[in-house]
């Protein structure tokens, strides 16, 4: 059988994937290099055409369309990165202390995180973000308030199938507390189906901030793939690449994520992957 | 189904816990924040809600008025919310109703034919345009679509729910209506529409090796009834399931694709709060959308029943 890394990185979905994501992350990173200035800033005259004389072309105020994808790719990727991180640490916690004490705690904890999955999530994110009035830190908290219960369900899944082996229960025997049983025995083996279900999250994440953007509940300020997408929508008949390029950004990236994450969790359940 | 009472009762909580973390009290926010309800009527409220009580006896109160249906009144669009939100009901039920139909039988139909197909170039085309679909989000395949049929061929209208100056009746009405939700029912149907048809492949493919479908080959049956009698009807049970679980989910949608196409249903309202910053309405909206998945999570259980004798309604 091959091994982890031939499996994964020799796949055509992990190459195409990551190779999209390297590119979004370096004008994440060095979007201030690549796109200097404010992508506020009106460079020049409203609704050039890409590719006629200024790179991707400008908005209907004369913004430079390359900037803002170049600073939306770090607004973005930040914001579903860390509302992802976010929901995964909350998720962690609330599965693990599921599955590791059971009985009426698990049965309390189930029960919530059923309820957060029943509730229409997107409207709870709108409700959420318009309460807490349009920021950052209130889109990140919408973010992880919609995705923790995948995750605490996936980690409560493998916490219960963990805390019966042998390891586990010679632990206890040995008198180790409960807390340091959970951190150092039990979660370290839950870590490959919580990095999957994470990184799936992340796709779900850019597609909930850019449809938040979009509704104009974005961080104020901030320029963002889904924001571009929202105020270019009333110039649609007249300028088409507004809405389609930011959209074909999204598109691209959500579906690299995606790609990279099933062939990750692929190449960590070789048996599974054959079906 | 007796799960419905909880989630009914968590909402109303969740309700009154964002409520509480909205900007002002309670009565302020009630009256719909800056909406120029009269002074008298913020008092009232106050008294009514019983602010100067502790929060649990707040919450009572809040709960008590909720249950008998009394959602405050709004003052932007002077009227009560209930009867607002019932006004708006309507068209997303229209707009829910045939998205529904429209993402599972084509979503069912790819699936199965991609899992017939399995390994060659017919199935990996439609798997490949679910990933692609999984991954678009709705609002830009919204306005693409109305950038393509609306603008460039001009075969379908760009928004609203029927052409309210051409005084349509009878059958010109629904057709009128019909020909409106075609964009939008489409654009929201995409994402789901994928998501089944991933679904239905997978438990297609999985069901495939299981022993009664050997058993069945076994005894002679021909492959076209293995196929629809013993593992289609296997393998609708968990599409049958997502389509429940996502109910909440095409409802958030609906704010999106209700915006785009300017659908005059619950989520162009909420669309509309947001703006006016109503927080109350929008809570309504969230209450009643709350409301309407548990109601489809009990037909989905009914509906388990009468696919799958084995499981009795709890």
């Amino acid at each position: 059988m091959k091994s982890f890394q031939q499996r994964f990185f020799g796949d055509i979905r992990v190459i195409a994937g990551l190779s999209w994501l390297l590119f979004v992350l370096v004008f994440a990173v060095f979007a201030p290099f690549l796109a200097p200035g404010d992508p506020f800033a009106i460079v020049d005259k409203p609704f050039i055409k890409p590719f006629e004389g200024y790179g991707l072309g400008t908005d209907s105020l004369g913004r430079n369309l390359y900037g803002g994808l170049a600073h939306g790719a770090r607004a973005t990727l930040f914001i579903a990165v860390l509302g992802t991180v976010a929901a995964a640490a909350f998720g962690t916690l609330v599965g693990a202390v599921a599955g590791f004490y059971g009985g009426v705690i698990d049965a309390c904890l189930m029960r919530i995180t059923e309820f957060f999955q029943t509730i229409p999530s997107f409207l709870f994110a709108i409700v959420l973000v318009a309460i807490l009035s349009p920021s950052v830190p209130s889109v990140v908290i919408a973010i992880a308030t919609v995705s923790w219960p995948p995750i605490a369900r996936v980690v409560r899944g493998e916490v219960l199938s963990v805390k019966q082996r042998e390891y586990v229960l010679a632990a206890v025997i040995a008198g180790q507390k409960d807390l340091s049983i959970l951190v150092q025995q039990v979660l370290p083996n839950t870590l490959s189906p919580l990095i999957v279900t994470s990184s799936l999250l992340v796709a779900t994440a850019i597609l909930v901030e850019s449809a938040l953007s979009f509704l104009g509940l974005g961080a104020p300020n901030v320029m963002s793939w889904g924001f571009m997408i929202g105020s270019g929508r009333q110039f649609l008949r007249d300028a088409w690449w507004l809405v389609t390029i930011p959209g074909v950004v999204i598109l691209v990236t959500v579906m690299s994520i995606n790609l990279v994450g099933e062939a990750l969790n692929d190449a960590l359940n070789p048996r599974l992957a054959a079906l | 189904m007796l799960q419905a009472v909880p989630v009914i009762i968590g909402v109303m909580v969740l309700c009154f816990l964002l409520l509480q973390l909205a900007p002002g009290d309670l009565a302020m926010v009630l009256a719909g924040e800056a909406g120029g309800a009269p002074p008298g009527f913020i008092e009232a409220l106050r008294t009514r809600y019983g602010l100067d009580q502790p929060v649990y006896v707040q919450l009572f109160y809040y709960m008590k008025n909720v249950l008998m249906l009394d959602l405050g009144f709004s003052f932007r669009h002077n009227q009560s919310v209930l009867s607002l939100l019932l006004g708006r009901l309507g068209p997303t039920l229209l707009l829910m109703g045939s998205t529904l139909f429209l993402s599972l039988a084509l979503g069912i139909i790819a699936g199965l034919l991609a899992s017939l197909w399995v390994g060659t170039w017919k199935d990996y085309v439609i798997s490949l345009t679910a990933i692609i679909a999984y991954a678009t989000p709705l609002f830009w395949v919204g306005l693409m679509l109305i950038l393509a049929f609306s603008i460039k061929l001009d075969l379908f209208p760009t928004s609203g729910m029927e052409d309210v100056v051409a005084f349509n009746e009878g059958f010109a009405r629904v057709a009128d209506i019909a020909h409106h939700l075609v964009l939008p029912s489409i654009t929201l149907s995409l994402f789901y529409l994928a998501l089944y048809a991933r679904l239905m492949r997978a438990t297609m493919l999985e069901q495939r090796g299981l022993d009664y479908v050997t058993t069945a080959r076994a005894k002679g049956v021909a492959e076209r009834q293995i196929t629809t009698r013993h593992m289609l009807r296997n393998a609708l049970l968990p599409v049958l399931t997502m389509a429940g679980v996502q109910v909440g989910g095409l409802l958030g949608g609906s704010v999106v694709v209700e915006s785009v196409f300017a659908w005059p249903g619950l989520g162009q309202l909420a669309f509309e709060a947001l703006f006016s910053r109503d927080f109350n309405l929008l809570l309504g909206i969230f209450f009643m959308s709350a409301c309407l998945v548990v109601v489809v999570n009990i037909v989905v259980d009914i509906l388990y029943v009468l696919l799958d004798p084995r499981i009795k309604v709890a």
